[in-house]
């Protein structure tokens, strides 16, 4: 077992709950048709992004998925910013441009969300190429879903990175679905990390609703990674919700969903932090409450800017 | 000043490039010890190894997506895909990821890499490695589709669109590799979105690119001496960005104008610069109806007979000019 400090725990937490928050929000704002086009949430699954994003390095890159609001947040992001991008405002992290499927915060080492399942895999590779020529000390986290493996872009890209040992991590979470399509029906491996194998690089399946393993699994990886090239690491966790926005759910049952909740992340942290006796009850509801300010912040921060303006529809479509 | 092939200047633009910023760095299949399937890298590896002149599997869609992260994290990559005709595998990474990633993220990020791909027909290589499929990225905001016609352009206009900080489409023509032209040594650059005038003339314009340059060139010649006929010979070098300005000032001067290229009529870049011309003031100056010549709307067929017919030729260009300016 890796010590992991209090400061840590509660870091680890806090986004954890921010990414149930904001999302809650964003669905509530969908509902009230304050927030156009689609999102896609990823409310269950936290324990991943925050774990795998909490054990890297500061310097460390992350390229994200459409499911990317988790991976944001625990890499470190202005709230407000992000927010505000999702409401297509100025102030937002991508001009209001980009959306939630494009939030990019380079200097925090975050190289983008991706619209494209799997599209984001060949830029992790290319990030980690960036940081072996220029022998920077640092790893590249290149983030998917089930789905993306069937994708001809995660078979050359592990491939790539196998063979010039370029130091990324690949992160699959596997939360069961590609839409409706149940992984038990889009591949005939029930173990995803099995397809590691295929390109001379481990391949380890961990819990990915629980937080501590999946932060003690990262700090491994990563120092595997640094040393020998890439490695896959299978997240095996759960979306509630929809794929998008709006879905009726017919591809799964009630039983499954609800198997699933009691395994929630966030209850699962919760329970650690007041059984191991690290925090108290008032400590909790402290973080808890300061996690909610900070979202309703971001919600006026938001609200309160501007819409860019038509004149800047031409804007950075070249540099 | 000294000659060299198509191909040298491409590479004498890379080694250039490559001993001036250790950030330029080449890969594609085979561009190691076997120098390119056109031999455009032979000996590049000798000079700067296996790091800086990558030999890649072949996935031409991580070649393009690494390419594209590599740049926005502070490289300056070069990737080659072998025929241009494959660049569909790397479509996604191409379109979806470079071609939008500054936009999409408020023009916080810039992805300066260059995908340089042979073009053209006359091979004999059949439909699949013999397309010219540059209008397909024009129609692609953020890329930038660079087709050089000369060695000395070649050199000049890779070493610009090598320093460029977006992501850069330079289709090269195979059956340029070996043609021959003085190109200056050293440092030598020609910046894309400036056209070139290779010949003035005043009966009418031929606005080409590519490996038609030098057809239209000898189109021109000989009409000079067989017919009296004048012919202005305008080639954009890069189509985007368009050097609208040179192309609309000849066909004003001109009044009459004819477009070349090998790609497909039907969606070709040639209506693009047809309307060009028709959306300005030089309509009020046309003599005739703008005129297209392109590729027939076909693949490219195999039997050399066929597939030299496919593609504008000398007579049919030089009838087509007759006609333009004789009605």
């Amino acid at each position: 077992m890796i010590q992991i400090s209090k400061q840590k725990l509660e870091e680890m937490y806090e986004k954890m709950l921010l990414t149930r928050y904001f999302e809650e929000k964003v669905a509530y704002f969908f509902s009230m048709g304050m927030v156009h086009g689609t999102t896609h949430l990823y409310v269950g699954e936290e324990a991943t992004a925050t774990g795998v994003c909490c054990a890297l390095e500061p310097q460390d890159l992350i390229a994200s998925t459409h499911r990317g609001h988790g991976h944001c947040i625990s890499k470190g992001i202005d709230l407000n910013r992000m927010m505000a991008e999702l409401l297509g405002k100025e102030s937002g992290y991508c001009k209001g441009k980009g959306g939630s499927m494009h939030i990019a915060d380079l200097g925090r080492g975050n190289l983008g969300a991706n619209g494209v399942v799997g599209g984001g895999i060949p830029l992790a590779v290319g990030a980690a190429l960036t940081t072996k020529m220029k022998k920077i000390d640092r790893i590249v986290v290149g983030f998917f879903g089930d789905g993306a493996t069937n994708q001809g872009t995660f078979h050359e890209s592990l491939n790539l990175a196998s063979i010039w040992k370029l130091p990324v991590l690949f992160v699959c979470e596997d939360n069961k679905y590609g839409i409706s399509m149940s992984r038990f029906r889009s591949m005939n491996v029930s173990d995803i990390a099995v397809r590691a194998s295929s390109y001379g690089m481990p391949g380890k399946t961990i819990d990915g609703n629980d937080v501590i393993a999946v932060y003690e699994e990262t700090k491994k990886a990563r120092d595997y990674v640094r040393e020998n090239g890439p490695m896959l690491l299978v997240c095996d966790t759960y979306r509630y919700l929809g794929h998008s926005k709006s879905d009726a759910n017919v591809y799964r049952t009630k039983e499954e969903i609800a198997e699933w909740k009691a395994k929630d992340p966030i209850k699962r942290m919760r329970a650690y932090l007041l059984e191991n006796g690290a925090f108290s009850e008032a400590e909790i509801k402290s973080v808890e409450e300061k996690a909610k300010r900070s979202i309703e912040d971001a919600v006026e921060f938001a609200q309160k800017s501007p819409y860019p303006s038509i004149d800047t529809i031409m804007d950075d479509v070249y540099a | 000043m000294r000659e060299l092939t198509y191909a040298q200047a491409i590479r004498e633009a890379m080694c250039h490039e490559m001993r001036r910023d250790e950030n330029v760095f080449l890969m594609g299949e085979d561009v190691g010890v076997y120098g390119g399937a056109f031999g455009v890298s032979v000996g590049m590896i000798e000079e700067f190894g296996p790091e800086r002149v990558r030999d890649t599997p072949i996935s031409e869609a991580v070649i393009a997506g690494a390419a594209a992260g590599a740049a926005v994290t502070g490289m300056r990559p070069i990737a080659e895909i072998m025929f241009s005709d494959f660049i569909t595998i790397s479509m996604d990474q191409l379109v979806n990821q470079a071609a939008k990633i500054r936009y999409m993220f408020g023009g916080k990020a810039k992805v300066p890499m260059v995908l340089r791909a042979p073009a053209g027909s006359g091979t004999g290589a059949a439909a699949q490695h013999s397309q010219s499929p540059e209008a397909w990225y024009c129609n692609v905001p953020g890329l930038k589709v660079v087709i050089p016609s000369t060695p000395a352009d070649a050199k000049g206009l890779l070493i610009s669109a090598i320093r460029d900080d977006n992501p850069v489409l330079f289709l090269e023509q195979k059956l340029l590799y070996r043609t021959k032209g003085d190109v200056p040594e050293g440092e030598y650059t020609v910046p894309l979105g400036k056209a070139a005038v290779h010949r003035e003339g005043s009966d009418a314009t031929v606005i080409t690119y590519g490996r038609m340059l030098p057809m239209c060139m000898q189109a021109a010649e000989q009409l000079e001496k067989e017919e009296g006929i004048s012919v202005e010979i305008v080639d954009p070098r890069t189509l985007v960005p368009l050097d609208k300005e040179t192309v609309i000032n000849s066909a004003k001067k001109t009044g009459r104008v004819l477009i070349v290229h090998e790609a497909c009529q039907t969606g070709g870049f040639g209506g693009e610069l047809a309307a060009v011309i028709a959306d300005s003031d030089a309509f009020f100056y046309l003599d005739a109806p703008i005129m297209r010549y392109g590729g027939m709307d076909v693949p490219i067929p195999y039997c050399p007979e066929l597939e030299r017919n496919v593609v504008p030729v000398l007579e049919n260009t030089k009838k087509k000019i007759i006609q333009l300016v004789r009605g």
